[in-house]
C-alpha cells in the first residue's frame, strides 16, 4: 500500500517545507497483516509541528459497526498510548500479548542540531551551510518516517488480532473524528505508575519463581527471560555501532569539502586529482550514510521492536503466573474454609472465579506465544534478508564508484 | 607560522613562537648544558617550566626572544644562533647544479629501511634503538649494503646539522619527526600494551620516511653528515645540538628576530613569483591542517566503529544462542560471524587511513613549515643586503666629512671601511640572488615530489577502500543464503 505524506516543520517563523515522499508498506515487523479486507488500518499522512506530530489514521472496513466504509481521523501520540493502556488495564485481555505501544516521537536531538546550525549560519560558507541543512533535514525526515512506521505497526497489530480488533475503544479511536480529550498523565499519575511498576516487577520476580507444572509455559518463561535480556543488549550495541558509522560518514563529508577547496586552490596537476577524489568521497559518503540508515531500519529497529514485544510476552506470562498464584491461594483458602466450615460458599465462588480466569488465560496465552514465535521468526528472516541485500547493494555501488575513479586517476598519470 | 601542528593555538601567523612553546621554553643562550635534554633520557629533575600539554613538555627547545627583550639580537647577525656550530656559508656551495640533478633523478638508486626497534636500558634512562639499513649502488657510499644502529636523538642531531648548513641557502631540509614525551615514557616504563606498540611502529615509520625524504634531496644525499649517519657504526652523540626537536631547530634557525625583520622591513618584492608562491603555500598550509584534523577524526571514529562492531557481534552471538528456533538461531550466529569479520575490516581500514593519509598529511604540514622558513631566509638575506647598502652609504658620508676635517689617518680608515662595505654589499647581492635561485629550484623540486607523493598515496588509499568493499561483498554474499534459509 502506498502512502504519501508531506512533512512541514516550522522553525520559529520560517517554514522549512520538504517535498512529499511516498513510501512502501510500513509493516516491517509483521508479514501477513494486510490480507484481511474486513479491517484495514494505516497512517496515510502525518504532520510534524513544533512539539507534536499529528497522524492521520485511515481505516477501510466492511464491518457493520462503522458508519462508513472508509474514513480518516487525526490522532496524536497520547491517544495511541491511551488506547494501549486501555488494553493493558482490561481484564478480558489478560490472556493476550498486548501489542507494545509505539515510542514517543523524539525530535529533540534533531531540532537542537537544526537550531545550532541556524545560529552558526554566519560562520560557514554558503555551500557548507546548505549541505549541512540538507543533511539535517534528511535526518529529521528519517526519524519522522520511523515514528510514523512504529505508530502504524501498532495499529496494524491491533487490527490483525482476532479479539482486540473488536475492542470498542479501538473503534472509537478509529472513528471518532473529534479530539479524544486524552490528556497525558500528570505528575501524580506518573508517580502512581512508577510505584505500580515497582510493585509489579517485585511481584513479577516472586511469580516467576513459582515453578510451573506445564512444561510449555515453564520453557517459555526461561526462554523469554533470557531472550529479552539478550535482545536488550544487542539493541544497545547495534545503536552504538550505527552511531559510529554515522560519525565516520560525517568525517568523510568534511574531508570531501576540504579536498574540494584544495583542488580549487592548487596550482599543480594535483588540482584535478583533488577535485576528482573530493567528488568520489561526496558520493561514497552518501552511500555510507545510507548503509548506516539501512542498518538502523532493518536491524536496530527490529531489535528494538522485539525488545518491546518480548516484554509484552513477559507481561502475559506474568499475568498468567499471577492468576495461577491467585488460583492456588484460592484453593488453599477453600480448603481452610471447608476445614473450619466457615464462609465456604464465598471461598468456593472465589476459587471458581480464579480457576476460570487462570484457564482462560492459559488457553489463549499458549496460542499467543506460539504466534509470537512465528511472527518473530518471519520478521527476523525478512529483515535479515533485506539487510544482507541492501549491504550488498551498497557495497557494490561503493565498489563501482571507487573503481571507476581509480581508473580515471591512474589513467591520468 | 609556528612549527607545532596545533592549528587552533597558532592563530597569529606572523610570529615564529607560539603560545604552546612559550610556556615550555628552555633558554638556550644561557648554557649549552642546559640545552642538553633528550626526551629519551630525561631525568625527573630537569629544568624548565612544565607545560600543561604533555606532547610539548621539553619537546621544543627554543630561544625565547620576546620582541621587547633587551637580549634581542641585532639585526645584523652573521648567521644562526651560537648554540649551533655554524659552517660559514661561503664555503658550502650547492654540490649539484641543474643538469646534474636531472641525471641523478634518473639514476636514483637507494633504499633505506628503519626496522627492528629494540629497547636498551631500563626505567627512565631507557631508549629505543632502530636498525637503519641502506642498500644502494651509488658510488658515494663505501658499500652496497650497510646496517647501523641509531637512536631517535641521532636523527634529530642529523636534522639539526643539515638545517644549520643548508636552510639559510634556501634549501628545503626535511624536518625530523616530532618528539613525544607521553609516548616514550610509556615505552620506557615497559608497558607492553597496544598503544606503546603502536607508538613505536608509528615512530619507526616516521623515521624511515624522514630518511627517504632526506636522501631524495640531491645535495643532502652527498652531505658528509648524511653519509656518516648512514654508514658509520659509531656516531658521536649529538652533544652541542643535543636532541633538539625538529620543530625546535626550525624555530632556532628562523629566530624570533626574523619576526621583527618582517614587520619593520617591508621587502620590495621585485619578483611576483615569490609573492605568489608564498601565498600559495600559506593557503596550502591552512587546508592541509584542516584535512589532517578531519582524517585524524576519521581514524578515531573508524577505530570506534571497529570496537562497537565487535561488541555487537558478541551480543548477536548471545542472542543466537538463546533463540529457540533452530534455523533463526543459526542465522543469528552467522550474522555474528559476519560482523566479527567486518570489525576486523574496519580496523584494517583505519590503519590504512592512518598510515597512508594521516601521516602523509602530518609530514607535509611540517614540510611546508620548512618551505616557509626558506622564504623567510630569503627575506633575511635581502635585509642583510639592504643593511649593508645603508652602512656603505653612511661610511661614504663619514669619509666625505673627514675629507673636510683633514685627518689623514682617520681618512685612511674610512676609505678602508668603505672598501670593506662595498665588498659586503656585493656579497649581500650575490647571496640574495643565489638564495632566490636556489629557492626557485627547490620549490620546483618540492612541488614535483608533492604531486608524486600525493598521487601515489591517494591511489594506494583508494585501492585499500576497494579491497574493503570487495571483502564486504564476499561476507554478505555468504550470509544471504543463510538468512534465506530461515524457515
Amino acid at each position: 500500500m502506498k502512502q504519501t505524506f508531506c512533512v512541514i516543520f516550522k522553525k520559529e517563523s520560517s517554514i522549512i517545507a520538504v517535498d512529499s515522499i511516498s513510501c512502501g508498506p510500513h509493516c516491517l515487523m509483521n508479514v501477513d497483516l494486510q490480507t484481511d479486507a474486513t479491517l484495514q488500518v494505516d497512517i496515510s499522512d502525518a504532520l510534524s509541528e513544533r512539539d507534536k506530530v499529528k497522524f492521520t489514521v485511515h481505516t477501510k472496513s466492511t464491518l457493520p459497526n462503522f458508519k462508513q466504509n472508509e474514513f480518516s481521523v487525526v490522532r496524536q501520540h497520547e491517544e495511541f498510548i491511551w488506547l494501549h493502556d486501555s488494553f493493558v488495564e482490561n481484564e478480558e485481555y489478560a490472556g493476550y500479548i498486548i501489542p507494545p505501544a509505539p515510542p514517543r516521537p523524539d525530535f529533540d536531538a534533531s531540532r537542537e542540531k537544526l537550531q545550532k546550525l541556524g545560529e552558526g549560519e554566519g560562520s560557514m560558507t554558503k555551500e557548507e551551510f546548505t549541505k549541512m541543512k540538507q543533511e539535517l533535514e534528511a535526518e529529521y525526515l528519517a526519524i519522522f518516517k520511523k515514528t510514523v512506521a512504529m505508530h502504524e505497526v501498532f495499529l496494524c497489530r491491533v487490527a490483525a488480532h482476532p479479539v482486540l480488533r473488536k475492542d470498542l475503544n479501538f473503534h472509537v479511536f478509529l472513528e471518532y473524528n473529534q479530539d479524544l480529550s486524552v490528556r497525558g498523565k500528570n505528575k501524580k499519575e506518573k508517580l502512581e505508575d512508577f510505584f505500580k511498576n515497582v510493585v509489579k516487577s517485585a511481584d513479577g520476580v516472586l511469580v516467576a519463581g513459582v515453578k510451573d507444572v506445564d512444561d510449555f509455559f515453564e520453557h517459555e518463561k526461561t526462554f523469554l527471560l533470557e531472550y529479552h535480556n539478550r535482545v536488550k543488549e544487542a539493541s544497545a550495541k547495534s545503536d552504538r555501532k550505527i552511531r559510529s558509522h554515522k560519525n565516520a560518514a560525517d568525517d568523510i563529508n568534511r574531508i570531501a569539502s576540504t579536498l574540494y577547496t584544495l583542488g580549487t586552490q592548487d596550482s599543480t596537476d594535483l588540482c584535478k586529482f583533488f577535485l576528482k577524489v573530493s567528488e568520489l568521497f561526496e558520493k561514497t559518503r552518501k552511500i555510507e550514510a545510507r548503509v548506516a540508515a539501512d542498518e538502523d531500519l532493518k536491524l536496530a529497529d527490529l531489535l528494538k521492536y522485539y525488545l518491546r514485544e518480548s516484554q509484552a510476552a513477559k507481561d502475559l506470562l506474568y499475568r498468567r503466573g499471577r492468576a495461577l498464584v491467585d488460583y492456588e491461594n484460592a484453593n488453599k483458602a477453600l480448603d481452610k474454609a471447608r476445614a473450619k466450615n466457615k464462609d465456604v460458599l464465598q471461598a468456593e465462588t472465589t476459587q471458581q472465579v480464579c480457576c476460570q480466569k487462570f484457564e482462560k488465560i492459559s488457553e489463549s496465552a499458549k496460542q499467543e506465544l506460539i504466534d509470537f514465535k512465528t511472527r518473530r521468526v518471519a520478521a527476523f528472516r525478512k529483515n535479515l534478508v533485506e539487510l544482507a541485500e541492501l549491504e550488498l547493494k551498497h557495497a557494490k555501488g561503493n565498489l563501482q564508484l571507487l573503481q571507476s575513479c581509480l581508473g580515471v586517476l591512474k589513467g591520468d598519470t | 607560522v609556528c612549527a607545532c601542528v596545533r592549528e587552533s593555538v597558532c592563530e597569529r601567523e606572523r610570529e615564529s613562537v607560539c603560545e604552546c612553546v612559550r610556556e615550555g621554553v628552555l633558554f638556550l643562550s644561557q648554557s649549552p648544558e642546559a640545552a642538553c635534554l633528550s626526551a629519551e633520557d630525561i631525568s625527573p629533575s630537569s629544568n624548565g617550566p612544565r607545560d600543561d600539554d604533555p606532547d610539548d613538555l621539553f619537546a621544543e627547545a627554543t630561544e625565547e626572544v620576546s620582541l621587547d627583550s633587551p637580549e634581542r639580537q641585532p639585526i645584523l647577525s652573521d648567521g644562526p644562533s651560537p648554540a649551533i656550530t655554524p659552517v660559514t656559508p661561503v664555503m658550502i656551495s650547492p654540490r649539484v647544479d641543474d643538469e646534474d640533478e636531472e641525471e641523478n633523478r634518473d639514476t636514483f638508486d637507494i633504499q633505506i629501511s628503519v626496522s627492528d626497534p629494540e629497547k636498551v636500558g631500563d626505567g627512565m634512562n631507557a631508549y629505543m634503538v632502530y636498525k637503519v639499513t641502506t642498500k644502494t649502488s651509488l658510488s658515494i657510499f663505501s658499500r652496497d649494503e650497510v646496517c647501523v644502529k641509531r637512536r631517535f636523538s641521532d636523527f634529530l642531531g642529523l636534522y639539526s646539522k643539515l638545517a644549520s648548513k643548508y636552510m639559510h641557502m634556501g634549501y628545503i631540509v626535511p624536518p625530523a619527526p616530532e618528539k613525544s614525551i607521553v609516548g616514550m615514557t610509556k615505552v620506557k616504563v615497559g608497558k607492553e600494551d597496544l598503544s606503546s606498540v603502536e607508538f613505536v611502529e608509528k615512530r619507526r615509520s616516521a623515521l624511515e620516511r624522514y630518511l627517504l625524504r632526506t636522501v631524495k634531496h640531491p645535495a643532502l644525499l652527498k652531505d658528509p653528515d648524511v653519509l656518516q649517519f648512514l654508514e658509520s657504526s659509531e656516531l658521536p652523540r649529538a652533544v652541542s645540538t643535543q636532541a633538539l626537536s625538529g620543530a625546535g631547530i626550525l624555530r632556532m634557525v628562523n629566530k624570533a628576530a626574523d619576526a621583527v625583520n618582517k614587520m619593520t622591513i617591508k621587502m620590495n618584492e621585485s619578483d611576483a613569483w615569490f609573492e605568489e608562491k608564498q601565498q600559495q603555500f600559506e593557503n596550502l598550509d591552512v587546508q592541509l591542517r584542516k584535512l589532517h584534523a578531519s582524517v585524524e577524526s576519521l581514524v578515531c571514529h573508524r577505530k570506534e566503529l571497529s570496537v562497537n562492531t565487535a561488541s555487537f557481534a558478541k551480543s548477536a552471538a548471545m542472542l543466537g544462542n538463546s533463540e529457540d528456533h533452530t534455523a533463526l538461531s543459526r542465522a543469528l550466529s552467522q550474522l555474528a560471524e559476519v560482523e566479527e569479520k567486518i570489525d576486523q575490516l574496519h580496523q584494517d581500514q583505519s590503519y590504512a587511513d592512518f598510515y597512508l593519509i594521516s601521516e602523509l598529511l602530518g609530514d607535509y604540514v611540517r614540510l611546508i613549515t620548512a618551505v616557509k622558513g626558506v622564504f623567510d631566509q630569503r627575506m633575511k638575506a635581502w635585509a642583510k643586503w639592504q643593511d649593508a647598502q645603508v652602512m656603505l652609504q653612511r661610511k661614504r658620508e663619514a669619509e666625505a666629512k673627514l675629507q673636510y676635517a683633514n685627518k689623514p689617518d682617520k681618512l685612511q680608515q674610512a676609505t678602508d671601511e668603505i672598501r670593506e662595505w662595498e665588498g659586503k654589499v656585493q656579497q649581500g647581492e650575490r647571496d640574495f640572488e643565489q638564495i632566490s635561485k636556489n629557492i626557485r629550484r627547490e620549490v620546483g623540486r618540492f612541488e614535483k615530489d608533492r604531486v608524486k607523493d600525493f598521487r601515489v598515496v591517494i591511489i594506494k588509499y583508494l585501492e585499500s577502500l576497494v579491497h574493503t568493499q570487495q571483502q564486504l561483498i564476499k561476507y554478505w554474499e555468504a550470509f544471504l543464503p543463510e538468512a534465506k534459509a530461515i524457515a
